[in-house]
């Protein structure tokens, strides 16, 4: 089961935003440039990494709607695009809400289960 | 034991994803409320005006059961299953597959109740047919969070967003 109600194209959106976040470098990266837009240069610095791998990372972020380009034609900063990361966390947050929701109902039926137990002496296991 | 109410959801191997949840009563109840479908009714997936509206459970192994749900504005959703293991009130092994599936072929879940002290340790483990139609799964949105860790991606987002979870 899964939460319902999400058309085709917001689901490639989440797919793109999932694929793009599943790996451990490019969430380093998205959490470098939360803290400011910079060069490819300087994204590669931190990481043990040639500049194309990392290039390659940048175009799977920039394929996903995750980050942009700035302005300045010299240095072609990276920045974060906050939508689509916006919209990954409210699917999140809604699939944790789906179950959680599923699990709360079954914890007020457990008690009420509980109290007609007792109420009936202890059963038999 | 871990504190009750908390989801955790993970990947054993890679044609596997579990999730597990602590519950305040004995797992008598947590099977009860599992397998019987005048209480199934009440809480699984129950919200934002959908219904079980179908709950047929034929509890023994080579037994079916079928479930479909009813909502406001959207066509019905099942899925049915054969059981192929069931030790009351600990272990239930099942097949599933849903009306409109995602995944290619059927998926086998195993339900385990462990029982510490009055409280229920509940683990739902969902095993697919081949590895990639496990990664079928894993590539709904749903699952690529499970993939990458759930609770770890959701934080990255969290940080990564800020003002917004």
């Amino acid at each position: 089961m899964q939460p319902r109600g999400y058309g085709q194209l917001a689901q490639e959106r989440l797919n793109a935003t999932f694929a793009a976040l599943a790996d451990p470098t490019r969430r380093a990266i998205l959490t470098r440039l939360a803290a400011g837009e910079a060069s490819v240069t300087e994204l590669a610095d931190p990481f043990a990494m040639s500049q194309p791998a990392i290039s390659k990372h940048l175009k799977v972020l920039e394929r996903a709607g995750l980050i942009s380009r700035g302005r300045d034609a010299q240095r072609r900063p990276r920045r974060l695009e906050a939508r689509p990361l916006a919209e990954a966390t409210e699917w999140l947050e809604r699939y944790r809400r789906f179950w959680e929701g599923n699990y709360q109902r079954l914890d007020a039926l457990l008690d009420e289960l509980k109290a007609v137990t007792k109420k009936r002496g202890p059963t038999k296991r | 034991m871990s504190p009750t109410g908390s989801l955790k959801v993970t990947t054993p191997s890679d044609r596997e994803i579990a999730m597990s949840r602590v519950f305040d009563a004995p797992r008598q109840l947590v099977f009860d409320a599992y397998t019987k479908p005048e209480l199934l009714k009440r809480w699984l997936g129950v919200h934002r005006g959908w219904s079980l509206a179908v709950c047929e459970i034929d509890l023994r192994v080579g037994g079916a059961y079928r479930y479909v749900w009813r909502g406001p504005d959207r066509p019905d959703m099942g899925m049915r299953g054969v059981y192929r293991e069931v030790v009351r009130p600990e272990r239930i092994v099942a097949t599933e597959a849903f009306d409109e599936s995602w995944y290619p072929g059927e998926a086998e879940s195993t339900l385990t109740l462990v029982e510490q002290g009055g409280r229920t340790t509940l683990t739902l483990t969902v095993r697919y047919e081949s590895k990639p139609a496990r990664d079928a799964v894993l590539k709904s949105p749903m699952e690529e969070g499970v993939a990458a860790g759930f609770d770890q991606l959701a934080e990255v987002l969290r940080t990564l967003t800020p003002g917004v979870a």
